[in-house]
């Protein structure tokens, strides 16, 4: 005979301000099987768990529904509980009466009457449950960090750091991503190469680093601790062990006006190319879309001038299969291009640049070594417009976000311009100046008032050229929305931060969720900042959201304290909620007809064959079996098995039928 | 090939010549174009501000005789017009309680069948592929395409053409045989309504216009609004007086020079009805 506890949480005010939450435990206590129930203010502080312990142990609880909120967040805090009073964890049930009732209704009977249904539906499905153990599998204690920028940088050498093998991919032929092209970085105007680069060395030389640069994630399996990533090394045309960079071929490559990438398209690049010196690897790839030889079959300057004949011109895609335990994403962000303004000329004026190429303009390693020279003719702008929330704060673009980072750089770049230019003009056009963080509201003062940078509030209309000035035509909006008409030299846009290229893909492969901008979303925006709907993915930088580097790094250090809690354990608990194919006494063994339908159903391969055989060794039936190791427990064999054989532990048949038969009062 | 056409208050009174030469031009390429019979005000410029019910109400009531006259397509050369009739499909559409409201308190049978062709829509659809071998008087000169407010935005309802840097006039013109040029005030304010309550405003406002398509070498101002053009065109005192130099100009409809490329004569396209005398 069940005996049942009924504990109904108010959430504070978030349930019981729509539904009468002592109803709900007063009409409870009447079911059969139920011995116990009451409600209270908070069931998951301390005092509530107290009163489920206390219950269970008092009562002799085989069974607990606790009527509070979402399972996702408080279903592990309610089974511990259980746990710890001596019930098996997986008689503990939650009826979600917040999000699915209290939040999305009205204050009244009938909701309260949903909460009911809600609570007897689980009464019901718990009085079948049955007791489970959890599951142990290994840790395979190596990490795959995806992105090479800063926040998967800190996030490799913290996970190293701590003992563990990282395996560090990156798309591009270089570590250092977005923060290898910035000048100097704000509120303390350091050296943005100057702090990077030796953590790059530091990568590429750490004795627990695998690093694989020009190279993607292909595919991933697996679970927590156990995933196997295929990794595409793209072919880079050249042998990196014998190559020694010494840069001969890239000298003499007579394809010389690409845009560089890393110039943001101000400076030319080759066809064989180092993305820039302080590149790690400082050894070239061949850029194969732009190569003559691959273009016409004819060229091979560079094989000729190698000194160690280091050119591989049929060098194939290689897969690496690595076992890794955690992932922690670090893919970054991009920003939009000035092509998606149309008022601001459709990017056709070549000095309305974005605030990435600003960077470069500004960067003693850029196109101008430094020098603030505008791109169509060189000339150094006498007067420049920075125009913030180029895209960001505005729904009518489709990006209702603030870019986070804008203002502050913003404020850097006017400044920067201000000490390279004397006598310059520089004029900000802001919506609001954001500069929350340490020393960030002093810096932005600092450019108003000690650089004599000209802050206007109001937003830009229109930008177009005549005689040869960028006309800016904008609106004071503090003098009461005065029209301003600026005739600029130069014009930066603070255009928006946007999730990078191919992230949907990665997230898909990754089996991870975004959101609607397309950043990967994190499992919970207060407490799980780090981590992702699927155990043993983590999140670093600015791949969740725009951040700017600090915040990337305390992600990355975030990110990787995950990594290395999880690999301090060498064994992880697996919920045991997994498919079972039923077995029962000869000479039946099992419901299963063995039809293996269930067998090109399963996503994960997790279902085999096995031989039921007689005390002579003859087999007398075939019937299918789950891998408990590799079954994620997705139920795709059961709705597609025949016979009923299948059912996943934790929701059988018989549970869910009584959950639906508890739902139509007929129990 | 017959279309229904809704010329609107503009095309009979103030702007007859770009009613002459839309009826012109189409004449000349076998399309025929039928009013529609008892037509009223689309309401533009008062009626959305004042009563949002009214505004729906009228057009629609066009909308639907234009059903019950068989059209399938209406034509609507005044910007002002299309917008409001383009408005009044989307809303009615999306909103069906509001339709509801609309046809029935007004005793409208309106189904939300016919499709609105603003001029260029039209002309794309119907003229320029036919076009091959019968332009004999090429528009050989140098044009500032000015699209106006309404006949591009809002985009999200109308769908034409891109909303800040429009681009279907010029590409209308290159097949005239003009040259249109590459400016910025294609759909700057011309100061529309406020022609008679303001019109020093329109003074400034269609002054920086003008002055920037003379400025970069306009040999004319093609329009496809007639608000745009009497804006333009009857308030050069005012823009001339507001700039303190003379620009003189003309302002056409891009039918007038449609017409013209295609050896239609100049007073049937009403070209003598112009404030600014089109010398060109």
């Amino acid at each position: 005979m069940s005996k049942i506890g009924v504990f109904v949480c108010h959430c504070g005010e978030n349930i019981s301000a729509t539904v009468d939450c002592a109803k709900v435990a007063e009409t409870a206590a009447g079911y059969d099987g139920v011995v116990y129930s009451i409600d209270y203010k908070y069931m998951c502080s301390d005092p509530g768990q107290s009163l489920i312990k206390s219950a269970i142990i008092e009562k002799g609880l085989t069974g607990v529904v606790v009527a509070s909120c979402s399972p996702r967040m408080h279903e592990p805090t309610f089974r511990k509980a259980c746990a710890e009073a001596g019930l098996n964890p997986y008689m503990c049930e939650m009826a979600n009466l917040r999000e699915h009732c209290s939040w999305v209704h009205e204050k009244g009977d009938a909701t309260t009457e949903k909460a009911i249904d809600l609570v007897r539906i689980l009464v019901e499905k718990v009085k079948k449950n049955h007791s489970l153990n959890a599951i142990k599998v290994p840790v395979t204690k190596t990490a795959l960090v995806i992105g090479g920028g800063i926040a998967g940088i800190q996030a490799s050498l913290d996970i190293a750091n701590s003992g563990h093998k990282v395996i560090l991919i990156e798309r591009d032929p270089s570590i250092g991503g977005h923060m290898s092209q910035l000048s100097e970085t704000f509120p303390t105007l350091d050296c943005s190469q100057c702090i990077l680069t030796p953590r790059m060395v530091e990568v590429a030389q750490h004795e627990n680093i695998t690093l694989y640069t020009y190279a993607e994630l292909e595919s991933l399996e697996g679970f927590v601790g156990n995933f196997k990533a295929k990794i595409r090394r793209k072919s880079k045309s050249l042998d990196e062990k014998i190559c020694t960079g010494c840069g001969q071929c890239t000298t003499k490559c007579p394809v010389k006006k690409i845009p560089s990438e890393f110039n943001e398209g101000l400076g030319k690049r080759t066809a064989i190319y180092v993305p820039f010196p302080q590149a790690v690897p400082n050894k070239p790839v061949i850029d194969r879309v732009n190569c003559t030889y691959y273009i016409k079959g004819k060229c091979k300057v560079c094989e000729i001038v190698c000194p160690t004949k280091a050119i591989r011109f049929d060098q194939e895609d290689t897969i690496v299969e690595a076992e890794v335990g955690a992932i922690v994403v670090a893919t970054g962000f991009t920003v939009k291009q000035p092509d998606f303004f149309p008022e601001y000329g459709f990017g056709k004026y070549p000095d309305v640049i974005t605030g990435l190429q600003f960077e470069r303009l500004a960067s003693a390693s850029g196109p101008t070594l430094g020098e603030i020279r505008r791109p169509s003719d060189g000339k150094v702008p006498e007067k420049i417009v920075f125009i913030a929330c180029a895209g960001s704060r505005d729904p009518a673009k489709g990006i209702p976000y603030c870019s986070k980072i804008c203002c502050m750089y913003i404020a850097k770049h006017a400044m920067l311009y201000q000490h390279k230019v004397h006598g310059g003009k520089s004029y900000v056009f802001y919506m609001d100046i954001r500069a929350g963080g340490k020393m960030y509201e002093e810096f932005v003062r600092r450019a108003i008032e000690d650089d004599g940078v000209n802050y206007i509030r109001g937003r830009v209309s229109r930008i177009y050229e005549k005689n040869g000035k960028l006309i800016v035509k904008g609106a004071d909006t503090l003098l009461g929305a005065m029209p301003v008409d600026i005739d600029a030299d130069m014009v930066v846009l603070a255009t928006a931060g946007i999730a990078n290229e191919g992230s949907e893909e990665l997230a898909q492969k990754l089996h991870t969720s975004y959101d609607s901008y397309h950043f990967f979303s994190e499992a919970h925006p207060k407490l799980k900042p780090v981590e992702t709907n699927t155990a043993g993915i983590f999140l670093a930088g600015a791949c969740q959201s725009p951040k700017d580097i600090p915040e990337s790094v305390a992600m990355a250090s975030g990110a990787a304290v995950k990594v290395a809690c999880l690999f301090s354990q060498d064994e992880l608990t697996r919920e045991p909620l997994i498919a079972v194919v039923n077995r029962q006494a000869a000479p039946v063994f099992s419901s299963c007809v063995g039809c293996f339908l269930c067998v090109s159903a399963c996503p994960y391969q997790a279902i085999e064959k096995e031989e039921i055989k007689n005390r002579t060794g003859e087999v007398i039936k075939t019937i299918a079996k789950v891998n408990p190791g590799l079954c994620q427990g997705c139920g795709t064999c059961v709705a597609f098995c025949r016979t009923k054989s299948i059912d996943i532990q934790g929701y059988t048949h018989e549970e869910m039928y009584s959950e639906v038969m508890a739902l139509l009062n007929e129990y | 090939m017959t279309l229904g056409l809704y010329p609107g208050c503009s095309l009979k009174g103030s702007s007859r010549e770009y009613t002459e030469s839309v009826l012109a031009v189409a004449q000349a390429c076998g399309i025929e174009l039928v009013e529609i019979e008892d037509w009223n005000c689309c309401g533009a410029t008062a009626a959305h501000n004042l009563n949002k019910e009214l505004s729906l109400a009228l057009p629609a009531r066009i909308l639907s005789l234009a059903e019950k006259q068989g059209m399938k397509e209406v034509v609507v050369p005044c910007a002002a017009c299309y917008s409001r009739l383009t408005v009044t499909n989307h809303e009615l559409a999306v909103h069906p309680e509001l339709k509801q409201t609309i046809t029935k308190g007004n005793g409208l049978d309106y189904k939300g069948s016919v499709e609105i062709l603003n001029i260029i829509q039209m002309l794309d659809k119907y003229i320029t592929p036919n076009l091959e071998g019968r332009i004999v008087k090429p528009f050989e000169h140098k044009v500032a395409c000015y699209y106006g407010c309404l006949l591009v935005r809002p985009h999200e309802i109308l769908k034409f053409d891109r909303e800040e840097d429009p681009q279907s006039m010029d590409e209308l013109m290159l097949k005239a045989g003009a040259t249109p040029i590459d400016w910025a005030f294609k759909t700057e304010c011309c100061g529309a309504g406020l022609s008679v309550s303001r019109t020093s405003s329109v003074g400034r406002l269609s002054g920086e216009i003008l002055k920037d398509a003379a400025d970069r070498g306009a040999e004319a101002v093609i329009v496809a609004c007639p608000m745009c053009q009497s804006n333009l065109d009857m308030r050069r005192e005012a823009i001339n007086s507001y700039l303190g130099e003379k620009i003189d100009i003309p302002v056409l409809y891009v039918t007038q020079v449609l017409g013209l490329a295609l050896g239609i004569d100049r007073k049937t396209l009403g070209l003598q009805r112009h404030f600014v005398a089109v010398n060109i």
